[in-house]
């Protein structure tokens, strides 16, 4: 069986960390200036929920070799959470970013422990019927509010100082979440623990002979990505003020996969451009009703058969640089 | 705790109804991924066009339901085989993940453009009047349909059986299967018949779909939300036995039904629950080899 990507550049490590440094500059500098150029900071903030969310499924995808088709349980369970916990309970927004985390965290530990009892596509279907799952136990648990959601989430002052209501301060505070995610993800992958799991990507049965308890290290990176999937979360509560059923359901497991399919398989960048391209290609084709599935499964099937690198990828081995 | 037999025995009818679909998808996905080591993630996709196909013969053609019950598997089974020919054979060698996201954006595209012409509510489709009325059997009433429906698609999951494990065709199958460049090097044309078992798998999805027109309308959605029940019966079941994916499907039904009588708030996740239970206990499967 071929591995799941291509997109492994062999060169020397020092010129990795140089490109990746330039290009994650580069890219922290045209964030940090967005509130200045007048683009419209929602669309931006709602691009960087989404890109962080594709990061952390393309750490256990692009890395780990596991395809969950159930991510959008983390983003929902930890929107619900964190929604509840800004309206019901009145908690300041750091404690309810924190409130989504921790209950995104303690559901990827509960699922994890089941799904990785499988492999490959079984783990996908399994992640899949887990989250569909969470869906029904949303649509009936009375602190959702079903079909309505929990709508009208305050935003409050972030330690007491930091207004969100205005839209420059929730933008630094959504950007500085997306970084420490985007950053967590990149420590993680170039650690140790990172280099063990592109092991059992490649071949886990080598890697259990080497002497490694692949389950534990597949259901830490599990832990870990539904964990910074709940961070994704929480802050898409904060920038969109609701929470609602469209966050847990298939249709969304199904966007973040496209997104990290787009930008690139196991690529550092390549989850971010394809959830920025995903998102903008939504908001210029909203008139077009149910047209937008229709090109977004156009978009699988081509860049299954043609383009399995994703932009960034393509880029990266064009260049032989690792992006 | 009385028991309303009448009760009861409604939501059991309803149990083994969703059970003979759930056996109809889970033959077809364990038939599909024996052959083609991919998960059709269009079946459900298929299925649904499999009951448009029967609504446009009845409504533009003028074909009826027992035509329609031949017909339109075949013509979805051709318009998979032809899937099969443009797009998933190319994925041969790949990661199998890549055969799962083709079909995904297969349905996606799919159920886009009937959501697009269709829009969401149902469609009518009328019992034949052959099937119409009910018996009594004095514990209940039973639809005739809902027993036909039943009766076919037990027949058809045995008669796959029977083709699959039982028949010549069924053995160069199986050993393709175990070792596809073998069997071609004994000059039987393997890329044919994996064609041709995507088309099978396709056509007992589309099956299911004729039969369950009369019963769930036509809605451009309906196979969308019954395909990861279906997923899920599946890793119960294990795709290792044609068999076991039968039994699993009709039982899961049951038991979906029986939920449905003694504690409705759960129906729509208890095959989710068991299958969380059997992965705890058995994580191959109730009849799964080791993957």
């Amino acid at each position: 069986m071929a591995a799941l990507t291509d997109n492994t550049v062999r060169t020397t490590s020092r010129r990795i960390i140089g490109d990746e440094m330039i290009v994650f500059i580069l890219m922290t500098a045209v964030l940090a200036i967005v509130p200045m150029t007048g683009i419209y900071p929602y669309f931006v903030m709602q691009g960087l929920c989404f890109a962080l969310l594709a990061c952390a499924f393309n750490l256990l995808l692009g890395y780990g070799g596991l395809l969950s088709f159930g991510h959008a349980m983390f983003l929902g369970t930890a929107g619900y959470v964190c929604a509840h916990a800004l309206k019901v309970w009145g908690f300041p927004p750091e404690l309810g970013i924190v409130a989504g985390v921790v209950a995104a965290a303690l559901l990827s530990i509960v699922t994890g422990v089941v799904a990785i009892r499988r492999q490959g596509i079984y783990f996908a279907m399994i992640t899949l019927a887990l989250a569909q799952l969470l869906y029904f136990i949303y649509l009936q648990t009375p602190f959702t509010h079903g079909e309505d959601g929990i709508q009208g989430v305050p935003q409050g002052k972030m330690f007491g100082v930091l207004d969100l209501s205005h839209p420059d301060t929730l933008y630094y505070v959504v950007l500085g979440g997306f970084l420490f995610g985007f950053l967590a993800i990149y420590r993680a992958i170039n650690s140790p623990f990172g280099e063990v799991l592109k092991a059992i990507r490649e071949n886990e049965q080598r890697a259990i002979s080497l002497g490694y308890k692949t389950d534990q290290y597949k259901l830490l990176a599990y832990i870990l990505s539904g964990t910074l999937a709940g961070l994704a979360g929480s802050l898409k509560v904060l920038v969109a003020q609701n929470a609602s059923l469209t966050d847990v359901h298939w249709t969304m497991s199904g966007e973040i996969v496209l997104m990290t399919l787009v930008g690139g398989l196991g690529t550092v960048f390549g989850p971010v451009a394809g959830a920025f391209a995903i998102i903008a290609m939504q908001q210029y084709l909203a008139g077009f009703g149910q047209w937008v599935t229709v090109i977004q499964g156009v978009i699988f099937v081509v860049c299954v058969l043609t383009f399995r690198r994703g932009v960034v990828g393509e880029i990266a081995h064009y260049f032989k640089r690792s992006l | 705790m009385s028991i309303n037999l009448q009760a009861l025995s409604a939501q059991l009818l309803v149990g083994l109804i969703n059970g003979s679909f759930y056996a109809l998808l889970s033959l077809g996905l364990a038939v599909i991924f024996g052959m083609l080591n991919i998960i059709n993630f269009a079946h459900g996709a298929v299925y649904m066009m499999g009951a448009f196909c029967a609504y446009f013969l009845l409504n533009v053609f003028g074909i009826g339901y027992w035509p329609a019950l031949i017909l339109a598997p075949v013509l979805v089974g051709i318009f998979g085989m032809l899937t099969e020919r443009t797009m998933l054979k190319w994925l041969a060698g790949l990661d199998h993940l890549y055969g799962l996201l083709l079909t995904f954006g297969l349905a996606l595209i799919i159920q886009g453009v009937f959501q697009n012409y269709f829009g969401s509510s149902g469609l009518p489709y009328a019992i034949p009047s052959e099937l119409q009325g009910g018996i009594n059997l004095g514990f209940m009433f039973l639809p005739i349909y809902r027993g036909w429906v039943i009766v076919c698609s037990l027949v058809v999951c045995i008669a796959t059986w029977y083709l699959i494990e039982r028949t010549r065709l069924g053995a160069y199958l199986r050993a393709a299967t175990e070792n596809p460049t073998l069997v071609r090097a004994f000059g039987i044309n393997v890329p044919r018949m994996i064609t041709l078992t995507y088309g099978l798998g396709v056509g007992l999805a589309a099956l299911a779909g004729v039969l369950s027109a009369p019963i769930n309308q036509v809605r451009p959605l309906m196979g969308a939300d019954l395909i990861i029940v279906v997923f899920a019966v599946v890793v119960i079941g294990g795709m290792g036995s044609i068999m076991g994916s039968i039994i699993t499907g009709f039982a899961l039904g049951i038991i979906e039904g029986l939920t449905k009588y003694f504690y409705p708030e759960a129906s729509n996740t208890v095959v989710f629950v068991l299958m969380v239970l059997v992965l705890l206990v058995k994580p191959t499967g109730l009849t799964g080899r080791a993957v």
